[in-house]
């Protein structure tokens, strides 16, 4: 069965065409990889599921209900979370604040109430451990490096612990020992029912993790199916791999 | 081959302690330096001392002998230390060809311009394909090219390029590959952060592993890339 459900999906920017008549489909408990050259759609597609921008034609259901039309506050609610391609964190907020405004789907308010948080506190020093973003559990989140950021996002995204996670580009920027580990984690993740649909471009990433890959090629699904068979495939070879 | 960047005893932070812990490293003319590291060990950092965006606390900075030492970013972009940031910096509203012509703002001679314009063009297409186009308009990828392409507008003594190949699809991360390789051997010394870092350090004549803030090991890019310690803890077994 579909998680997510994107049907004939289209959108233009002027007289680019971004996404064009895209259909996919993320099953649920899969890992999807989401493959394409750069300008195929991929990121304009996250933006559309996830309500960030308005799409022009088609469909998005979650859990066979349509989303398409609500915002992005709504959107997270009903269980999707996401990552941006540039980490977006509140430069303000130390780390491991930012690693509490997404625990409760209350979000902010119970932050600034005086609600009992040492579970989430230790939940959250766990996973900044993990991502070996500890030692700047107090450092706010503007001074840290680019990497550091990206990691922080992805940290935080997971606390709110969503029915499905979409990353953008969750390797990119990141030393590549740790991203050994993050893939680990996101198996961890997957195998206690959380689904994801991932945009990377790190094809050992991709290939080693996902479980389903659908590739983008101007802004249309032009293969999907299991990695090693997209893989193959000539159009895929092609538009994307190169030969 | 001469030096032509020194640093010696850099130390440097943002207000919070330093980042940079004593920071040693020598690029010579005509190298291709790559600097690898876990994230937050102030591989960026020494980016933007070199480029003056950051003042060091103690330590030198060297370009050709001279100390840097003081020297705003515009002194040191004329003395042909250019660096392309890891973030987007392309102007989003203003033309590809705009942004590229910018890369000389600081060029009086307007024949100069224009043969330099042609020359990145031959390099870099999307930039005549696409010119009329506002920069946002363009993908991640090609506007990394376009990022190149206005840096070289001023034929730099020294490029720096932090994580040129982050956002880039294979093909794309091929072309930057080659092409950071292909200026390399045209002449022109570059300096690049990577932590797609076998590709990184496999192109490189020199190549640094930094660690918190402080350079842990260096030695030719390919010595580097092949030191079992470093694959084990920086570069991961497949990626």
């Amino acid at each position: 069965m579909s998680l997510l459900e994107i049907d004939n999906l289209s959108k233009r920017f002027g007289g680019v065409v971004a996404v064009d008549e895209c259909s996919i489909a993320v099953p649920a408990g899969s890992i999807t990889g989401l493959i394409g050259p750069n300008g195929s759609g991929k990121t304009t597609v996250f933006n559309m599921v996830t309500g960030f921008i308005p799409k022009d034609t088609g469909t998005v259901s979650f859990k066979s209900k349509p989303i398409d039309g609500l915002g992005p506050d709504r959107i997270y609610q009903l269980g999707i979370g996401r990552t941006f391609q540039l980490a977006r964190i509140f430069p303000r907020l130390t780390a491991l604040e930012n690693m509490l405004v997404p625990v409760r789907r209350k979000g902010l308010r119970a932050l600034f109430s005086r609600a009992d948080w040492s579970d989430e506190r230790v939940r959250a020093m766990e996973m900044l451990e993990f991502l070996d973003i500890a030692q700047v559990a107090n450092t706010v989140g503007g001074a840290l490096s680019y990497g550091q950021r990206k990691l922080l996002e992805l940290g935080a995204v997971l606390m709110a612990e969503p029915e499905l996670v979409l990353l953008d580009e969750p390797a990119g920027g990141v030393n590549p020992a740790l991203l050994e580990k993050i893939g680990e984690h996101i198996r961890r993740l997957n195998s206690r029912g959380i689904t994801f649909l991932v945009v990377e471009h790190n094809m050992s990433f991709v290939m080693n993790l996902c479980t389903e890959v659908v590739v983008l090629h101007r802004g249309r699904a032009i293969a999907s199916g299991k990695p090693d068979s997209v893989r193959q495939e000539p159009a895929v070879l092609d538009a994307y791999l190169g030969a | 081959m001469p030096v032509l960047l020194e640093l010696v005893g850099v130390r440097a932070g943002y207000g919070g302690g330093d980042i940079l812990q004593g920071v040693d490293l020598n690029i010579d003319e005509g190298s291709l330096t790559c600097i690898v590291g876990p994230n937050g060990a102030g591989k960026s950092t020494v980016l933007r001392v070199i480029s003056g965006l950051l003042r060091p606390s103690m330590g030198t900075v060297r370009f050709r002998g001279e100390s840097l030492a003081g020297r705003s970013p515009r002194a040191i972009l004329a003395r042909g230390i250019v660096q392309v940031p890891q973030e987007r910096s392309l102007f989003p509203t203003m033309s590809v060809w705009e942004n590229v012509r910018l890369g000389a703002f600081s060029v009086r001679d307007r024949r100069l311009v224009e043969r330099r314009l042609a020359t990145v063009c031959e390099m870099f297409p999307i930039v005549a394909e696409r010119r009329r186009e506002p920069a946002a308009s363009l993908s991640g990828g090609q506007q990394k090219l376009v990022e190149f392409a206005r840096a070289l507008m001023l034929e730099p003594a020294l490029l720096i390029l932090d994580e040129p190949s982050m956002g880039l699809d294979p093909k794309t991360r091929t072309l930057v590959f080659n092409t950071v390789k292909g200026m390399n051997q045209s002449g022109r010394t570059l300096l690049l952060v990577e932590q797609n870092a076998r590709s990184g350090l496999g192109i490189a004549s020199h190549g640094v592993v930094m660690e918190s803030g402080r350079v842990r090991l260096e030695g030719p890019g390919i010595d580097v890339l092949n030191n079992p310690e470093v694959a084990r803890l920086y570069l991961g077994a497949t990626a």
